[in-house]
């Protein structure tokens, strides 16, 4: 098999929940983790006679998602009804936007290796999420909870731009950062706030036609999508290879076998009977109207990246990094207002807590210790009562059990010992007990003074100030 | 005086007078029920008993001055599928047998909020499909001027009650004629408002773009004011328009001096019978007489409105029924392995045939494939509809029709036809395709002593030129006076 011969072509759907305070076509609340059927009503429950009521908020979150995004916003646009049945759809129908969506037309540029690629989006549109089903614990079947029928969502189509699952991942932390800063979405993909169904082909390069889609769901996680991208691509080339055929066919991805399956067969093709709603009101937006969401869109990771570069001196990838997530760079900006070292700030957040986050499988927003207690953390370096080496145990610290980081060294024990008088004993007794080590020193080899400070840092468990240390042990050493 | 005779104008005088209490009033309408139901079956549930109380409860009120208002203790008859709470709101299905609302409709609240007393749910086609009201999974209603005929429908229960006067007056629904017709077939009066007059937040939807609730009374000011207590913008339908509140009572002037009428020349063809024009032509001399200007007019569009209709209900209609699924609510099949057999056993056996009927035609209109050369063509047509209609209340104030080609017809005689039933809404189809009002006036009856009924359509929002038009009429012919439902037994 000749992976090298073929291009992966990839599109993907993102639906995302929208974060406003209730649901897109009635009063009820969106909060995640209720009671089950605890926020719902006639509307959400399609109770007979029960109609919508489109939520102005909902509209104005999705202008500003196509804002964000470079996408032409409709004047005119309107719901339609997406038929079909199943438990977790009380009406029998989804109301979503078919031939009129809201937003279209627009991009994002995701970097890699310092390369930039834009990614074009199709469109943007708005529709209402489905209930969910549930194991029934008391007896067969399933219970179903419509808690989340109702929870507006909007759901972005990229043309299909992608050609690795790399850029997959890019595309996709990028419209992340973008929703998570214009602030319309929490985007917790374990919570399924943030979720994607992935469009993947391939093609022979340098082919002008693109090949036979399939389309996949069930990927919760960033590593999943680019597990699922690359096993899928590469069993279609095998498929074609062997000089078979691919079918359009949507398939699900199972995170444990690491492997796609087939959802539906092919004599069950929906029909989803789309057509215009006729409960609501078509919707009008003014030039006015979406100026002024323009006019009051916050700050973009783009242009926050260019205020670190130009006020804080970071370098382009830092800035990059940092600006990734909005979570990261807030926690970024609060401990820079506290301990005002950018540098510092930046560092530990690219490298220790980066790593941290990586080894933990966590995203940024779940760190779990405050701007405060890093900044505090970093100034006990600076002012010296504890060494960096010891800043890496605190932050382990302040992963496992996030407390003031003054409170941590006390309770550890690991404040710096400073004192000239406790330090001159551990390096009188150091030096009488490595007589070797002055010879060598006196004879020009300069690795015995590190060997000597070592000894030192070994026998404080690491709480001595390592500069008194070094000067110290240069004085007696010249003596 | 037979108090159950009277209209609600005249039993709101008598009150005030005190010539009658509320618990008089509510005690004649329940001993009228039980006289005439067993031969009329125009309820699906009747409340007799907890009306009475309800009645002398507010009788107290009245009495120490905690409630006021006119329409206080005044009953009323609601079709039955508008959503009531605490009481079965069933669509005359036996898919929604056992079904109690969790919640009011908006008309409800404002009718609770005048303190008026409900005497019941009436009878209608199922989920308001059909014009006999024999597609009840219930009873087949009895029309009371002849027990042989249908009440026709959809609303055929509420108007044969406010015939045979078990209630004063009822709510009823209108998609495609299912207030005007019946009221023309008992010979009571029908109004359907322009579209988004009423709020149908709590109306179980059949076609959403065409629904609308309205009054069947015994006159053109009882239509008045009951369109005054269920008229107004509500938040929860944002299909409902917010505009000014007008007191309909005010337009009644009786006068029509320089009234423009026209004719619709498609409308008094073939097919129509010819007692019908007969009746609609005298009526035509009343209103020359009366000052008003008639001449002919044509509206080209006359002849596809029937089969648009048929596309654009059919096609709402089969997703609207889509949750009733067995899931939440309604009838579940008993008989089921698999989520499907749920859906397909729950739903063929709680549907009955002309819903199936409707539905089937529905999603076949929509699916894909054909969604353009019908869903997509008819919408294409109402907007014609809609110009013509423009065009036509350019020259004209109103225009006047016929409400149905045929009186009341046998029972039993169309049910299995249905492409005979759908003719009977060939006159009405087309107000609610281009969302005008318009109102059902008898305007005689035919030589076996059957009610005639006359159509009268406004431009939209028009409702105060066809009620005026409409009471003006009543006033010189003076309908009720001549003529009373016999509950003949042929």
């Amino acid at each position: 098999m000749l992976k090298e011969d073929y291009e992966i072509v990839i599109g993907l759907e993102v639906h995302a929940e929208l974060s406003t305070k209730t649901k897109i076509f009635c009063s009820c609340p969106t909060e995640f983790g209720a009671e089950p059927n605890t926020h719902t009503c006639p509307v959400c429950m399609a109770m007979p006679g029960a109609l919508p009521v489109l939520n102005e908020k909902v509209v104005e979150y999705a202008v500003k998602a196509g804002l964000a995004t470079d996408c032409t916003i409709a004047r005119e646009s309107k719901n339609d009804r997406k038929n079909y049945f199943y438990p977790d759809l009380p009406k029998s129908y989804q109301i979503s936007q078919f031939d009129k969506p809201l937003c279209t037309n627009g991009k994002v540029t995701i970097e890699e290796d310092g390369e930039e690629k834009v990614i074009g989006i199709t469109r943007i549109h708005i529709e209402e999420d489905a209930g969910k089903l549930n194991h029934n614990e008391f007896g067969s079947g399933s219970l179903v909870d419509l808690n989340r029928a109702g929870v507006p969502l909007i759901e972005i189509v990229s043309e299909p731009d992608m050609r690795s699952s790399r850029d997959a991942e890019n595309y996709l932390r990028k419209i992340k950062s973008i929703l998570e800063y214009i602030e319309v979405s929490d985007c917790k993909m374990q919570e399924g706030s943030l979720r994607a169904d992935v469009n993947v082909s391939v093609r022979k390069k340098g082919a002008k036609e693109f090949g036979t889609r399939t389309e996949m769901k069930n990927m919760n996680s960033f590593r999943s999508i680019v597990r699922a991208i690359d096993y899928e691509a590469e069993r279609q080339i095998e498929v074609l290879e062997n000089g078979g055929k691919i079918d359009q066919e949507t398939l699900r991805w199972d995170d444990v076998s690491g492997k796609t399956f087939s959802m539906r067969d092919k004599e069950d093709a929906q029909d989803y009977r789309y057509f215009p709603e006729p409960d609501l009101v078509a919707i009008r937006l003014s030039d006015e109207y979406i100026e002024n969401i323009r006019k009051n869109l916050p700050e973009l990771p783009e242009s926050r990246k260019k205020r670190y570069l130009e006020e804080y001196k970071l370098t382009e990838k830092d800035s990059r990094m940092l600006t990734a997530s909005k979570y990261m760079s807030n926690l970024f900006e609060e401990a820079l207002e506290i301990c005002g070292n950018a540098k510092a700030v930046a560092n530990w957040l690219l490298s220790d807590v980066s790593r941290i986050l990586n080894e933990k499988e966590l995203e940024p927003e779940q760190i779990p210790f405050t701007a405060e207690e890093l900044a505090k953390m970093i100034m006990l370096i600076e002012k010296g009562t504890i060494s960096s080496a010891i800043g890496k145990k605190v932050l382990e610290e302040l992963f496992e059990n996030p407390r003031d980081p003054q409170k941590i060294i006390e309770e550890k024990g690991w404040i710096q010992i400073s004192d000239e008088g406790a330090i001159k004993e551990v390096v009188m007794r150091i030096l009488e007990n490595n007589q070797q080590s002055i010879i060598d020193f006196k004879a020009g080899k300069d690795r015995a003074l590190g060997f000597l400070v070592g000894q030192a840092m070994k026998e404080t468990k690491g709480k001595a100030n390592p500069k008194m240390l070094n000067d110290m042990f240069l004085e007696e050493l010249k003596k | 005086m037979e108090i159950t005779k009277l209209t609600v104008h005249e039993l709101q005088e008598k009150l005030k007078a005190k010539e009658l209490t509320i618990t008089d009033i509510t005690k004649a309408y329940v001993d009228n029920i039980e006289k005439h139901e067993k031969d009329v079956q125009a309820f699906i549930t009747p409340i007799t008993d907890e009306a009475i109380k309800n009645a002398e409860n507010i009788q107290a009120k009245v009495d120490s001055g905690e409630i006021k208002g006119s329409l206080a203790g005044i009953p009323i008859g609601i079709k039955d599928n508008i959503c009531t709470k605490g009481i079965k709101t069933t669509c005359a299905s036996k898919m929604l047998e056992n079904f109690v609302s969790p919640y009011n409709a908006t008309i409800m609240e404002k009718i609770e909020a005048e303190n008026m007393i409900n005497l019941g749910k009436l009878n209608m086609d199922e989920f308001a499909m059909g014009a006999s009201t024999e597609y009840s999974y219930f009873k087949k209603t009895r029309n009371p001027w002849n027990l042989n005929t249908v009440p026709g429908g959809s609303s055929g229960g509420s108007a044969a009650a406010v015939a045979s006067n078990m209630v004063p007056w009822a709510i009823g629904s209108d998609t495609g004629g299912s207030i005007r017709q019946p009221s023309s077939f008992c010979g009571v009066v029908g109004l359907k408002p322009t579209y988004g007059l009423v709020s149908r937040y709590g109306l179980v939807a059949f076609a959403s773009s065409l629904d609308q609730i309205g009054p069947i009374t015994k006159d053109v000011t009882d239509a008045a004011i009951l369109l005054n207590v269920i008229s107004g913008h509500d938040e929860k339908d944002t299909t409902s328009v917010n505009k000014e509140k007008v007191d309909y009572n005010k337009a009644l002037k009786g006068d029509v001096k320089g009234l423009k009428i026209g004719l619709p020349k498609e409308y008094f063809g073939e097919g129509i019978n010819p007692e019908v024009k007969e009746k609609l032509n005298e009526a035509i001399e009343t209103y020359k007489k009366l000052g008003a200007t008639v001449e002919e007019c044509s509206l080209n569009i006359a002849d596809y409105a029937l089969a648009t209709y048929y596309i654009i209900a059919c096609a709402e209609a089969s997703s609207n029924l889509g949750r009733f699924d067995g899931i939440r609510y309604g009838y579940r099949t008993q008989n089921y392995e698999s989520l499907k057999d749920i859906y397909r056993n729950s739903r063929s056996e709680g549907f009955g045939p002309e819903v199936k009927r409707r539905i089937i035609l529905g999603t076949y209109v929509l699916s894909s494939g054909y969604y353009d050369a019908y869903y997509k063509k008819a919408q294409q047509v109402r907007t014609l509809v809609k110009k013509e209609f423009d065009k036509a209340f350019e020259k004209y104030d109103v225009l006047l029709t016929p409400t149905s080609p045929t009186v009341a017809f046998e029972i039993g005689t169309r049910s299995n036809n249905p492409l005979e039933m759908y003719l009977a809404d060939i006159c009405t189809v087309s107000v609610n395709i281009a969302g005008l009002p318009g109102i059902s006036v008898p305007c005689g009856v035919d030589s076996k002593g059957m009610p005639i009924g006359m159509q009268l359509i406004g431009n939209k929002f028009a409702e105060e030129t066809i009620l005026n038009a409409a009471y003006t009429y009543e006033q010189e012919f003076k309908f009720r006076e001549k003529y009373n439902p016999e509950f003949k037994k042929v």
